[in-house]
């Protein structure tokens, strides 16, 4: 893995104080020598290792908390992966995206109480198993219920 | 800085709390990247080239699906550099673009048998549980320098 390796990162935007264009304008300000596509979920970059991660520390202090970035690996614009080229439809990786942005916004809450030095009480979210005694009770219930005539 | 293998292996939120929490991601997009990158005959659109299943041999039998040896191809890599990973469950997404169930059965079955520090996870559908996922994962990856350095672990 080398500083001139080119390498793409799609940067993820949920946010109502930070905007594309505002991500973009801070790109051009670093003078950075990459490539940029402003797209409706945020950005694409492309460049070499060393200036892309540069530039994503700058973008991730504008809004630490609600800019999402992860390496791709096509690059932008990339006819076999660009709806443009593909007569439309999701593009390859949109369901996995689309299943993770409705989450965002918990991630983000998650990480201002981190941000905050807050430490929530872990709640063990795994649903109870169902024993054998406990089995046992509900079939005891149900057919009491029944001789009942319920 | 860690090397952690995440799964799913595209996941967004996975290789962005990794990075993030100041260790490395390794995920399936920079192998694939590194292809599309490489320029040869088989450039895309074939990411999985006829050589492909070969180097998948490692992994699988010559008796299982090419798709799976394929993806080895493309995984098997990641998971012999890993270091620590993070596996969500049985994640809806694995159906769809992530492809091969049996690979993906393969790749959680290679983790743990590796003696690695690995944290397991259901994916998050409501907001504690979400909350819950990163403050696990944020616990993890800090203590991931005191397990590496042979203080801890699984």
């Amino acid at each position: 893995m080398s500083d001139d390796d080119i390498i793409i990162k799609m940067i993820v935007l949920h946010s109502t104080f930070t905007l594309p264009s505002d991500i973009v304008i801070k790109v051009y300000e670093s003078k950075a020598d990459i490539m940029v596509k402003e797209t409706c979920f945020g950005l694409i970059i492309e460049g070499k290792r060393s200036e892309v991660d540069r530039v994503v520390t700058e973008i991730r202090k504008l809004d630490p908390n609600r800019i999402f970035i992860k390496e791709r690996g096509v690059p932008p614009g990339d006819e076999y992966r660009c709806r443009a080229g593909r007569g439309g439809g999701p593009k390859p990786g949109f369901h996995q995206h689309e299943l993770e942005f409705a989450l965002l916004p918990y991630f983000t809450e998650a990480l201002d109480e981190i941000e905050r030095g807050e430490m929530p009480e872990q709640k063990d979210t795994t649903p109870p198993r169902l024993t054998i005694n406990k089995l046992k009770e509900i079939i005891e219930e149900e057919v009491k219920q029944s001789e009942r005539g319920y | 800085m860690v090397k952690v293998f995440i799964y799913p292996s595209n996941s967004l939120i996975l290789s962005d709390l990794v990075d993030r929490f100041g260790h490395e991601p390794l995920a399936v997009m920079q192998e694939i990247g590194k292809k599309i990158r490489t320029a040869s005959l088989d450039s895309p659109p074939v990411n999985i080239t006829p050589e492909d299943p070969k180097i998948g041999l490692k992994y699988a039998a010559v008796e299982v699906p090419s798709g799976v040896r394929g993806r080895m191809s493309l995984l098997g890599h990641l998971l012999e550099e890993a270091q620590a990973a993070i596996l969500v469950r049985e994640p809806d997404i694995s159906f769809g673009c992530m492809g091969c169930a049996r690979t993906n059965e393969l790749i959680n079955f290679l983790v743990r048998s590796k003696k690695i520090p690995r944290l397991e996870m259901n994916y998050p559908v409501t907001e504690d549980e979400a909350k819950s996922f990163v403050h696990k994962i944020r616990e993890f990856l800090e203590g991931l320098t005191t397990a590496e350095s042979g203080n801890g672990g699984e």
